[in-house]
């Protein structure tokens, strides 16, 4: 299990090549991958990792180039044909059946083949006995939609870890899951390592590639701009290759920005709650002020956000705006008085994949408008114009159907949505899901320089790091209950770790 | 980042979407009066006969608007991720009302106005059934669908229902009258269009039944009030088809709930997909809806021309839009392209 892996390849693609309307996504690509290895697929957003991958797996149809299996060339042109062949795969964005039970999604066409009939009781058990290998415990006859994005992923991930597996592709698979959950898929990786799988794994953590990776390969522009052992390549040359330059100090920039004085209140919530989704909590947010939101995986985050946004009817307590109480919140009077939110789900409640970039970036500004005044196109060009400019979107043009951005680029527009809608306060779930280190710290900084603008923020995030350098104070989640406040000056990983934590020592 | 400007772009195998999703239509449309043509060797004339235009390419525009009508408001359906089953027995209703109103002598254009609200209200009963209380399209409209020809009937019977016959100058000058050598309904179906494009691409609803039809949980947290916007989009739909029901009442001077206007919905349906609307809704095509009820109405035609035993119409019909369909989907496009330019393993 050197880096230097000798051998012959599991994988070998050659001069990859793939073309999508104005966008050249893989140009002549390499890549080998061999057994045992863990092999780290870097770069931007949009650079073309899932292309490639899906190309692998069949779900995209290459234009150019060839793909060995041991040595044999193969032509996959379909996910099922790739099943066959071995290679199983989480892509990025869930693609299984949300109507569909767990066990369902777990089982189905994987059994089906072999003993003819669905036999309920053996796919439960089998179900069960995958979720239970990821350390994950849920009601497997529940509907999958009715998990966060998170569980779904596990879900996903689950499905693909099989015992016919000869390389598992893994695209962004701890994009949403906290340290907890992230650590169990690593012990699993590991054991199929030490079984000779190879396995393709494909993050914006650069933390994650380095405890887990032997080697690297990193794409940018389409363009394959090296392959290394992961010991020999370090951060700062990884980034580097990544973005074509250095990061610069924007880490440390807004470490520094931390607020502590005190902006007008602009939402209040009195014991606000819904039963058996979230205890009734207290939160006030402020202008100018950033309040994170942290907790595990099922703590009660999004329902927070969710709850303050109108999108889950509250069914205790106060919510009070400038403006006074409010009533009857929903999503729409919500954006009206001057709110916007980012869903942590981008495909499921996010996007509308069919309509262009710009019109899913104007929808919010349109709909706070109402529907006779529309607004011009000229206008509504010019802000998508923008907007691409502002969060550097990927894109040949405003007119392409968001759905066939890549997943960074796809989070940046749900972003830019919000943003366009000149809210007051903004209720971010998980805003940098799936985005490239680069743009990473230009968001947080985006968020701070809106901070200084007089916004009130709200950023729910499984990612403590982004969470301690986002926000001024901290709310921190445990249990679909708030347990408490960190208050600014105090915000740093161990105390938020310490609180979440903190029960759990009482309790023994 | 990613600097797309200096990639060059890529030949057009695939060409943009705006262009390719009329080609196909069009050229059916074309090739359909192009073997009339051949069939029939004055198929294009047209002539002026007692001050109105006549000729084949007219019959076909005359004969389609009442379909065409009917799919504009079915293509808005369509778009929020629904569908009309109920246009047919809406038709029936507001010929039924005209029938009755002329019998209860009411001044003519408020009888014109108590059609249309009729087809409003039916649309109304739509939008609440499937925006309101949440019922499946399908099964929603199905309920109107079955009941409405009876609810026509039972109007017929307020005036003992002996002869809903009637004579109207209004309403026959807007179905069968014509105007400057053009027949009324031409201009009539015309001005709707334009009134339609202008409610649906100049106000932001277009936009907003889109986003519906698209992801419904996605558009209503963008703040968009997707019960409202799909509540008005059977409304629309319910006006379309009451315009069309005063066109047909006024054309056969009677209300005849039972077969007027039969399986109408089917061919709106097929005008919608024809003109590259999908069912899974999210994409409103108006004007590539008329060329898809043309191009219904002109097979309808040429097989009437051609001699051929009405029995061949439904099946030649058919052929023709499977024939449309399959060339417009991408992926047997591809495939075709493949297997014509000897298939790429
Ligand atoms: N179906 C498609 N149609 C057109 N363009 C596409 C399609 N899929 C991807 N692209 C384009 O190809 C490029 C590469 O996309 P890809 O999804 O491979 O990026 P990625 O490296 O996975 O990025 P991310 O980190 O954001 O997930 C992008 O510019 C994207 O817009
Ligand atoms: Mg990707």
């Amino acid at each position: 299990m050197s880096p230097e892996t000798p051998g012959q390849a599991r994988v070998e693609m050659r001069a990859i090549r793939k073309v999508f309307p104005g966008v050249r996504a893989l140009d002549d690509v390499d890549l080998r991958i061999f057994p045992g290895e863990v092999h780290a697929l870097l770069g931007e957003n949009g650079a073309g990792k899932s292309t490639l991958i899906k190309i692998l797996t069949g779900a995209l149809l290459r234009d150019g180039g060839e793909i060995l299996l041991d040595g044999r060339p193969v032509d996959v042109r379909s996910t099922k044909e790739a099943q066959g062949l071995g290679i199983s795969t989480v892509f990025q964005e869930v693609n299984l059946i949300p109507s569909m039970s767990v066990t369902q999604n777990l089982t189905l066409g994987k059994t089906g083949g072999r003993f003819g009939m669905i036999s309920w009781r053996r796919a439960r058990a089998e179900a069960q006995a995958k979720l239970s290998r990821l350390g994950v415990k849920i009601d497997i006859d529940q509907s999958l939609g009715s998990y966060s994005v998170a569980m779904q992923q596990l879900v996903a991930i689950a499905r693909a870890l099989d015992d016919e597996t000869r390389v598992l592709v893994l695209d962004e698979p701890t994009a949403s899951l906290d340290a907890d959950e992230t650590a169990a898929l690593f012990g699993i990786i590991r054991d199929l390592k030490a079984k000779g799988i190879a396995i393709v794994f494909i993050t914006h953590f650069l933390d994650q590639v380095y405890e887990i990776s032997d080697r690297i390969s990193v794409l940018r522009n389409g363009l394959l701009v090296g392959t290394g052992p992961t010991s020999e390549i370090s951060r700062q040359q990884l980034i580097a290759m990544m973005l074509g330059r250095e990061l610069g100090e924007v880490e440390s920039a807004y470490a520094a920005h931390r607020k502590t004085g005190e902006g007008a209140e602009v939402l209040t919530a009195r014991g606000l709650g819904r039963r058996r989704t979230l205890k009734p909590f207290d939160l006030t947010l402020r202008a100018g002020e950033a309040v994170g939101l942290a907790g595990l995986l099922g703590s009660g985050r999004t329902e927070v956000a969710k709850l303050l946004f109108g999108a889950i009817r509250s069914d205790s307590g106060v919510l009070s705006l400038e403006a006074g109480p409010v009533r009857h919140a929903s999503p729409r009077r919500s954006i009206v008085a001057g709110m916007a939110f980012c869903p942590e789900d981008r495909k499921a409640e996010g996007l509308i994949g069919e309509l262009s970039i710009r019109e899913n970036i104007v929808m919010s500004m349109q709909a706070k408008g109402g529907w006779l005044r529309k607004i011009p196109r000229a206008d509504q060009e010019r802000i998508a114009d923008e907007m691409i400019r502002a969060l550097a979107i990927a894109t040949p043009d405003a007119e392409k159907p968001v759905s066939q951005l890549s997943g960074g680029n796809q989070q940046k527009v749900v972003l830019a949505r919000a943003l366009a809608s000149r809210p007051r306060i903004m209720l971010l779930d998980e805003p940098t899901r799936g985005i490239d280190v680069g743009a990473h710290a230009e968001i947080i900084l985006l968020i701070r320089r809106l901070c200084d603008q007089g916004l009130a923020l709200l950023v729910a995030s499984s990612e403590l790091d982004e969470v301690v350098a986002a926000s001024d104070r901290v709310a921190v989640m445990r249990d679909r209950e708030m347990i408490g406040e960190i208050a600014s000056g105090a915000v740093t990983r161990d105390n938020i770790i310490r609180m979440i934590a903190g029960k759990d020592d009482g309790r023994g | 980042m990613t600097d797309v400007a200096r990639l060059p772009r890529r030949r057009d195998r695939v060409a943009r979407p705006g262009t390719h999703r009329a080609l196909w239509p069009l050229l059916a449309l074309a090739v359909i009066l192009i073997v009339d043509g051949m069939i029939s060797p004055n198929f294009f004339a047209i002539r002026i006969v007692e001050g109105r235009l006549f000729g084949n390419l007219i019959d076909i525009l005359y004969r389609a608007v009442p379909t065409a009508l009917v799919a504009l408001g079915m293509a808005v359906v369509i778009g929020s991720k629904g569908v009309d089953l109920s246009v047919g027995s809406i038709i029936a209703i507001s010929g039924a009302v005209i029938a009755w109103r002329i019998h209860a002598g009411d001044p003519h254009f408020v009888i014109l106005l108590l059609a249309l609200a009729a087809s409003v209200v039916c649309g109304m009963w739509n939008g609440l059934l499937v925006a309101g209380i949440g019922i499946q399209p399908i099964v929603a409209t199905l309920i109107l669908m079955v009941s409405g020809r009876g609810v026509g009937m039972l109007i017929n019977l307020l005036y003992g229902g002996t002869d809903p016959s009637f004579e109207s100058a209004l309403l026959q000058g807007l179905s069968t009258g014509h105007l400057w050598l053009i027949p009324t309904r031409l201009i009539l179906g015309a001005v709707l269009f334009v009134a339609l494009w202008l409610v649906i691409r100049r106000t932001a609803l277009g936009l907003f039944i889109e986003a519906v039809g698209g992801n419904a949980a996605a558009a209503n947290l963008a703040g968009v009030n997707a019960r409202l916007v799909t509540f008005a989009a059977y409304v629309i739909c319910g006006l379309m088809a009451g315009w069309a029901g005063v066109i047909l009442t006024a054309d056969t001077h009677t209300s005849d709930p039972v077969s007027v206007a039969l399986y109408i919905e089917l061919d709106a349906i097929l005008a919608v997909v024809i003109g590259g609307g999908s069912l899974a809704g999210g994409r409103i095509y108006l004007g590539m809806t008329v060329i898809g009820a043309l191009v219904i109405q002109a097979l309808t035609t040429s097989i009437l021309i051609s001699g051929l035993p009405p029995e061949y119409n439904l099946i030649i019909k058919a052929v023709v839009v499977l024939f449309v369909l399959v060339l417009q989907s991408d992926n047997a496009r591809t495939r075709i392209g493949q297997i014509v330019s000897g298939g790429r393993r």
